[in-house]
């Protein structure tokens, strides 16, 4: 089980402090399969961060399994069987994507199971394991080697920041297929950074992050309608203030 | 053997025993042992040190070992190998320099290796230097490789330079005829307050020759790099030169440029990026449970693969 207590998470700019996150509070319950959303810039993946110890709050604790993380490094939270697929995923020259793969798993990866990541992510795997992991690679492939890194490892809880960003339309129902079967039998809780609906549509519980607060959060059958609400009341508004 | 000299061989030319086919292994500055082979003669020149390695026409997936190694300090080393390639040969020659210098005394080995690929010839070449030893003495390495390449030949040169060497100044210069193609990679890692020059010219004189030369250098502590590469187009031909080195520490790397046409027809690029490791390799590497140091492994040896 994943708490967030009281976090919030403040920069330096010229003009002052910048709030990022404002006193975030938040659980993600074993086994759950948690969306989290809003607006860009809302502050969900500085959220996706201070998890993964890439980013450290201001003030507030981050707890995991019962033991206080918040000052454990990325290594270390690693080692604790967190993980996280990035929003934009580094470009490593000459580091093959069976090298990477094999590097998240921990161990040298037989080939065939390299190729059964990468064939869930929709990628041709013959043509891609020696692949450099460089910048030949276009950006939805190199997203979609991403997540196989995540599928590569057996976490307690997996993050992936906008899986879907940059994934064409034809693999993106695979995508969601593959987490589904990930949250199953892979990962124990996995969170999801997502705008998509049917990404949504996997979830138990959801989460609305919002000018850097938890807006709201509630089991999908909760929180889906208010954020279908939502969008036709700024339409709405936006139709009226255009009058 | 001794074991010194098995672990250099080892580290420079792969080699676990005396290797199979034709080999001349060098130590101190004197010839160690050598075979020639029915296909592959190699004789001692009679006019200054060093060696010909005659390659006969035709002859097909042979190899030639030619390792050097130095085991003593003070040992001021130049030899001249000159490669004789026949016509529609296809082998593999691997070289090297391995230096153990215990002393205080520098340590300096200068190999001056020309190569004469002929007709329809296939070379495969492989050269790693190396250094090691406790002594204060500097381990200097400094070759010169010439190749000549003639018509539809192909000559792929590996020169691999990872640690150990203080001070290097590495010559290079190709001149490919009709239809010849050159491919030179070049990795290279410096540390401490090591120095390495590299100069490389390729002059594409014959149409529809081609070249490519890539350089994947690491620069650490507050060693030196430069590189002055240059491909010279002279007839239709098609040359890429890609340098790309990862900076560290305080060390400083130089990468000059150039590109000559003197051909309308020829097509050469350059391109060179120097730059740090940058964190979200490095975090990226640390989600999956790597600490910072072998995250930074894992990236150099990656990138000199």
């Amino acid at each position: 089980m994943l708490e967030l207590k009281n976090v919030s998470f403040t920069v330096d700019t010229d003009g002052g402090d910048l709030e990022i996150i404002n006193d975030v509070s938040l659980t993600v319950p074993d086994g759950s399969f948690t969306v989290i959303t809003g607006p860009n810039g809302g502050g969900k993946s500085t959220m996706a961060k201070l998890i993964m110890g890439i980013e450290k709050p201001t003030s507030g604790r981050i707890f995991y399994n019962g033991e206080d993380i918040t000052e454990l490094s990325v290594t270390e939270r690693a080692k604790k069987g967190i993980g996280y697929a990035f929003q934009q995923p580094p470009r490593f020259k000459g580091l093959t994507v069976r090298r990477l793969l094999s590097l998240a798993a921990g161990s040298e990866l037989p080939e065939d199971e390299c190729c059964g990541y990468l064939t869930g992510v929709g990628l041709c795997s013959k043509d891609y394991l020696n692949r450099e992991m460089d910048a030949s690679l276009s950006g939805g492939e190199a997203k979609r080697i991403e997540i196989a890194t995540l599928m590569a490892r057996n976490l307690g809880l997996a993050i992936f920041d906008e899986p879907e960003a940059g994934i064409d339309l034809w693999s993106f129902s695979m995508l969601v297929e593959s987490f589904k079967s990930m949250s199953r039998d892979k990962h124990n809780s996995v969170i999801v950074i997502s705008h998509q609906e049917r990404i949504m549509s996997l979830a138990d519980r959801m989460a609305v992050i919002a000018g850097g607060r938890l807006k709201s959060e509630g089991t999908k059958e909760e929180i889906l309608p208010t954020l279908m609400g939502e969008f036709t009341q700024q339409c709405e508004f936006r139709g009226k203030e255009g009058l | 053997m001794e074991k010194l000299d098995s672990l250099l061989l080892q580290e420079i030319a792969g080699m676990h025993d005396i290797p199979m086919g034709a080999y001349n292994i060098r130590k101190n500055g004197e010839g160690l042992s050598r075979r020639s082979t029915a296909n592959i003669e190699i004789r001692t020149k009679s006019d200054k040190p060093g060696i010909d390695i005659i390659v006969a026409p035709g002859t097909v997936n042979e190899s030639v070992h030619i390792p050097v190694i130095i085991t003593e300090t003070g040992v001021d080393d130049l030899v001249y190998n000159d490669f004789f390639i026949g016509e529609g040969a296809d082998v593999l020659i691997v070289a090297g320099c391995g230096i153990h210098n215990a002393g205080s005394s520098k340590s300096q080995h200068d190999g001056i290796h020309t190569f004469h690929i002929g007709k329809n010839a296939r070379v495969k070449y492989v050269e790693k230097h190396y250094g090691e030893g406790e002594g204060t003495g500097e381990r200097i390495l400094n070759p010169v490789t010439v190749v000549e390449q003639d018509e539809n030949s192909s000559c792929e040169m590996e020169m691999v330079q990872i640690r150990g060497v203080d001070s290097t100044k590495r010559d290079t210069k190709a001149s490919l005829g009709a239809g010849a193609k050159l491919i030179v990679t070049e990795r290279l890692l410096t540390h401490g307050r090591q120095e390495a020059l590299s100069n490389i010219e390729v002059n594409l004189n014959g149409p529809d020759s081609s070249a490519q030369i890539v350089s994947r250098t690491v620069a650490k502590d507050s060693s030196k790099q430069v590189f002055y590469y240059n491909a010279v187009g002279n007839e239709k031909c098609r040359a890429h030169v890609q340098c790309d080195s990862i900076i560290m520490d305080g060390a400083t790397v130089s990468s000059i440029p150039g590109i000559t046409a003197n051909s309308a027809y020829a097509q050469i690029i350059h391109e060179a990026a120097i730059g740090r490791i940058n964190n979200d390799q490095l975090t990226k590497l640390m989600t999956f449970g790597l600490n910072e140091e072998e995250a930074e492994e894992v990236i150099i040896s990656g990138f000199l693969k």
